[in-house]
C-alpha cells in the first residue's frame, strides 16, 4: 500500500511529445512505472520510447486504460489539459506546469471536485511511492532509488528540490518512503497537506510523516487546527525561509513565499505546529533523529515495533552500481 | 504586480464602479491646474505601493489650488513610508457619511475566490475581519457560476443598503468580482467604499493585484497605461540592477535575480526551497549573507561568472557559499567553470580564498575534477547542505 499512486497505475502524459516530458517519460518508464499513454493534440499516430500519442484523452483512456495523468503543457493550456484529464475521471492529474494563472487554476480545482478526483500541482515535481516503483512527473529524475527507499514515511514538500533531498536524508538514515509528494510552490494547488493527510492516515505502510514547509499563506496553519483528533502518526516538520519573516512584502523562490502583516511567518507557523504536536526541526539535517525519536516514543506507548530502523541501512546497492563513475570521485572528495 | 491606487481606480472605472472626480498628476503645477478644474476642497493622495500612507502623512486635503499645488510639492520632494513619491492622486473631496469594506481575494484552502464585506472600513481591517462578531459576511465564489445576482444584494443588504442605494451597491459587489476576472486580478480591494451624504456609493480607494503570471494575456493593462514591472517592495540597488542585467543578456538558465542584503558571505544557491534553507543556514552558523541569489535551469559558464564578478565585487564579502539541493539537470562542471572564471577575473585565488562548493547535479565527475584543480572544497549529496554552510562560515572566520 501506499497513498495516491500503486502499481495499478497506469499513466497518461499530456504533453509527452515535449523535449521535458520525454525525459521525465523515460525515467518513469526506467523506473519501472506503467506509462501507457500519452496526448499531445495533432499527433496521434506517433509514439514516444514506444508509447503511443493520441489526440485526445478520451481515446487514450479508452484504448490504453490510463487511470492517471501527467500534465506537462505550457501554462496557457493547462487548464483545459488538466480539464481534460478530470472529465475522463483520472486521478491523481499530477500539473508539472509553473506558472498557470490562478484563476484558470482555480476553475480546474473546481472541475476536478465536481468530477470527484484528485490534482497535485501545479508547480509540482510529482508523486513517487518506491515500494511500487510508481511514479508521475520528474520526481528523483533519472535515478529515484538512490533518494527514494522503499520504506514508512510519507513526505510532503512545497519544493520540488527539498522533497528530494529530505527524502534522500530519511533514507541514508536507513529508513525510507511510503510516498513522497510535492506539494506544488503556488498559492493555488489543488491539494494542500489538509486533503492529503487523511490519505496517509489512512495508510497501513505510513508509520510517520516529514514535511517541508515553507513561509508564506495559511497551509500549515490549518493543517495544525486539523491534526488533533484527526492524525495518529508522528510528524516532523522543517521550515526554510526563517529569514523571511523579517522581510515582510518580499517574494523569494517559490510564488507562495511572501509573509504579509499579520500571515505566512514561519514563527507563528512553527507555533502552532508545536501546539498540536508536531516536532519542527531548526535544521534539516535533524530530520532523521527526529523521526525516530518520535517513532521510539510511539513504539514505547505502544508496547511493540513498529518498525524503527535501530542501525544505520548499507545504501541502496543497486543505486551505487549506477553510479559507479561518481564512487571515484566521492574518494577524491574526501581526501581534500 | 500590485498596482497604484489610480491605476485600480481606472480598472474600476473601466468594470463600471463610481470613483471620485480626480486625476493622477507628477507636478505641482498639474496638481493646482485638477484642483481648479475639480472645484472646491481636494484631496491629495499620494501614490505608493504600500498601506497605511494616511496615518504617514500621504493623505491630504487642500482648501484651494494654491494649497494643493503647495501639498504636492511637498509631497514630491519627501518620502511616505520610505518611499519615494513620484506621482499624486488629486481628487474631489467627498462628503463622506458612511465608510465600509469590500474585497476579493483567494483563499488557498477552499482553492475559491473569497467576498469579504464589512461595515467597518479603514486600515487594519484584515485584523479586524478575522475576529468573530466583527460583521464581516463571507462569500466563496463558484468559478463556474461567479456572483449571482441574490447573492450580491444580499451582501449589499449587509453592509446596510436600502432603497436606491440597493441596486447600487448590489452592482458595485457584482462588478468587483467583474473586475478580477477580466483582468486576472488576485486581489480587488475597495477600502473605504463609501457613501456620500447624495446617497451614492464610491469606491474611495481601490487596491488591485494583477496575477503576475496572467499578464502574458492581460495586454490591454499597457493600453491604459499599466505596464508589466518587478516588484520588489522597495527600489533595486544597483548590485541587484545589475543583477537583472546579467539574467537578460542571456535567455539559458536562471542566474542573476539577486537581492542584496548586508553581509559578508556571497551566496549562489540553487533549489526554491533549498535557497530558503541555505539561506537560514549561513544565518545559523554565523555568516551574514550578502545577497540572495538563485541559480536554476542550465545556466552558461559566462552567466556564472559575472554573476560570481559581481558578488565578489560587493564590499566587505569575505566567502562564497555555492550551494543547492539534488540537481537533475544543472551541470555542475558548468556552474564550477563559471564561479572559478569569475574569482579569477576578480583576481581572486581559489586556493586562498573561502569558497565552498556544494552543487550534486549532472556532470559532477567533470565539476569534481575541476574543483580539486583548483584546491577548492567541495561536498557531495551525502553531506546536507547545512554541513556545507558551517564549513564556509567556519572558514571565513579563521
Amino acid at each position: 500500500m501506499a497513498v495516491l499512486i500503486d502499481d495499478r497505475t497506469r499513466i497518461l502524459v499530456q504533453g509527452i511529445t515535449g523535449r521535458e516530458a520525454a525525459t521525465f517519460t523515460k525515467d518513469m518508464m526506467d523506473y519501472g512505472s506503467k506509462v501507457v499513454a500519452g496526448v499531445t493534440p495533432g499527433k496521434q499516430g506517433q509514439t514516444v520510447h514506444g508509447i503511443p500519442v493520441f489526440d485526445t484523452v478520451k481515446e487514450a483512456v479508452e484504448k490504453q486504460k490510463a487511470n492517471a495523468a501527467v500534465v506537462s503543457v505550457p501554462p496557457a493550456f493547462a487548464k483545459d489539459a488538466v480539464m481534460e484529464a478530470a472529465d475522463c475521471g483520472l486521478s491523481p492529474i499530477a500539473c508539472l506546469t509553473e506558472r498557470i494563472p490562478k484563476r484558470d487554476v482555480i476553475e480546474m480545482v473546481a472541475y476536478a471536485d465536481l468530477k470527484g478526483v484528485k490534482i497535485i500541482g501545479p508547480n509540482s515535481p510529482g508523486v513517487i511511492s518506491p515500494a511500487k516503483r510508481s511514479k508521475l512527473g520528474f520526481l528523483g529524475g533519472n535515478n529515484p532509488e538512490r533518494a527514494f527507499r522503499p520504506g514508512h514515511i510519507g513526505v510532503i514538500s512545497r519544493s520540488g528540490g527539498m522533497c528530494t533531498e529530505v527524502a534522500n536524508l530519511v533514507s541514508n538514515a536507513g529508513m525510507g518512503i511510503s510516498t513522497a509528494i510535492g506539494m506544488g510552490g503556488d498559492s493555488v494547488v489543488g491539494s494542500t497537506y489538509l486533503d492529503l493527510f487523511p490519505l496517509f492516515e489512512q495508510d497501513p505502510e505510513t508509520h510517520a510523516m516529514v514535511l517541508f514547509c515553507e513561509p508564506g499563506g495559511t497551509k500549515e496553519d490549518v493543517l495544525a487546527e486539523w491534526i488533533p483528533g484527526h492524525f495518529t502518526k508522528p510528524v516532523v516538520a522543517f521550515f526554510g525561509g526563517k529569514f523571511v519573516d523579517n522581510m515582510p512584502g518580499m517574494r523569494f523562490g517559490h510564488a507562495s513565499v511572501i509573509v504579509r502583516p499579520g500571515s505566512g511567518a514561519t514563527r507563528d507557523k512553527t507555533r502552532l505546529f508545536q501546539q498540536a504536536g508536531v516536532k519542527v526541526v531548526e535544521v534539516y539535517s535533524d530530520i532523521p533523529k527526529a523521526l525516530k525519536e518520535l517513532l521510539r516514543e510511539k513504539e514505547k506507548a505502544a508496547g511493540r515495533k513498529i518498525a524503527v530502523p535501530r542501525k544505520k541501512a548499507a545504501p541502496a546497492k543497486r543505486a551505487v552500481k549506477k553510479i559507479g563513475k561518481n564512487r571515484k570521485s566521492k574518494k577524491g572528495g574526501k581526501k581534500q | 504586480m500590485r498596482l497604484y491606487e489610480y491605476e485600480g481606480k481606472i480598472l474600476a472605472q473601466k468594470v463600471g464602479i463610481p470613483i471620485p472626480a480626480g486625476k493622477m498628476v507628477d507636478s505641482p503645477e498639474a496638481a493646482r491646474e485638477v484642483a481648479r478644474d475639480l472645484k472646491g476642497e481636494v484631496v491629495i493622495k499620494a501614490q505608493i505601493l504600500l498601506g497605511g500612507r494616511g496615518k504617514a502623512g500621504g493623505v491630504k486635503f487642500a482648501r484651494d489650488p494654491e494649497e494643493a499645488e503647495r501639498l504636492t510639492r511637498e509631497m514630491l520632494a519627501g518620502k511616505i513610508r520610505d518611499r519615494k513619491v513620484e506621482k499624486v492622486l488629486v481628487e474631489k473631496k467627498l462628503e463622506i457619511i458612511e465608510e465600509m469594506y469590500l474585497g476579493i481575494t483567494i483563499d488557498e484552502i477552499k482553492k475559491r475566490m473569497i467576498l469579504l464585506a464589512g461595515r467597518t472600513g479603514g486600515v487594519e481591517v484584515e485584523a479586524i475581519a478575522q475576529k468573530p462578531g466583527a460583521g464581516f459576511a463571507r462569500f466563496h465564489v463558484d468559478p463556474f457560476i461567479g456572483v449571482p445576482g441574490f447573492r450580491a444584494k444580499e451582501l449589499a443588504k449587509h453592509l446596510g443598503a436600502a432603497d436606491k442605494g440597493l441596486g447600487a451597491l448590489s452592482n458595485i459587489v457584482s462588478r468587483l468580482y467583474g473586475l478580477t476576472q477580466k483582468f486576472d486580478a488576485s486581489v480587488a480591494e475597495i477600502n473605504p467604499l463609501v457613501k456620500t451624504k447624495n446617497g451614492s456609493y464610491l469606491a474611495a480607494d481601490c487596491r488591485v493585484e494583477i496575477d503576475d503570471d496572467a499578464l502574458f494575456r492581460q495586454k490591454e493593462l499597457e493600453s491604459f497605461g499599466i505596464f508589466p514591472r518587478e516588484e520588489r517592495g522597495r527600489e533595486p540597488t544597483e548590485l541587484e540592477r545589475k543583477g537583472a542585467e546579467i539574467d537578460r543578456v542571456d535567455h539559458r538558465g536562471v542566474a542573476g535575480r539577486v537581492v542584496e542584503f548586508e553581509g559578508d558571505t556571497g551566496l549562489i544557491i540553487g533549489g526554491g526551497g533549498a535557497s530558503l534553507t541555505v539561506f537560514d543556514a549561513i544565518l545559523k552558523y554565523g555568516g551574514k549573507p550578502a545577497n540572495y541569489c538563485e541559480i536554476g535551469g542550465n545556466p552558461t559558464v559566462k552567466k556564472v561568472q559575472l554573476l560570481t564578478e559581481l558578488i565578489l565585487s560587493k564590499p566587505g564579502v569575505k566567502r562564497l557559499a555555492v550551494i543547492t539541493n539534488v540537481l537533475s539537470n544543472t551541470r555542475v562542471d558548468l556552474v564550477a567553470r563559471g564561479v572559478i572564471k569569475g574569482m579569477l577575473n576578480r583576481g581572486i585565488d581559489p586556493k586562498k580564498f573561502p569558497v565552498v562548493f556544494r552543487v550534486p547535479g549532472a556532470w559532477e565527475d567533470e565539476g569534481f575534477k575541476i574543483l580539486n584543480k583548483y584546491g577548492i572544497k567541495y561536498f557531495e549529496r551525502a553531506h546536507t547542505m547545512d554541513e556545507a554552510a558551517k564549513y564556509v562560515v567556519e572558514m571565513g572566520k579563521s
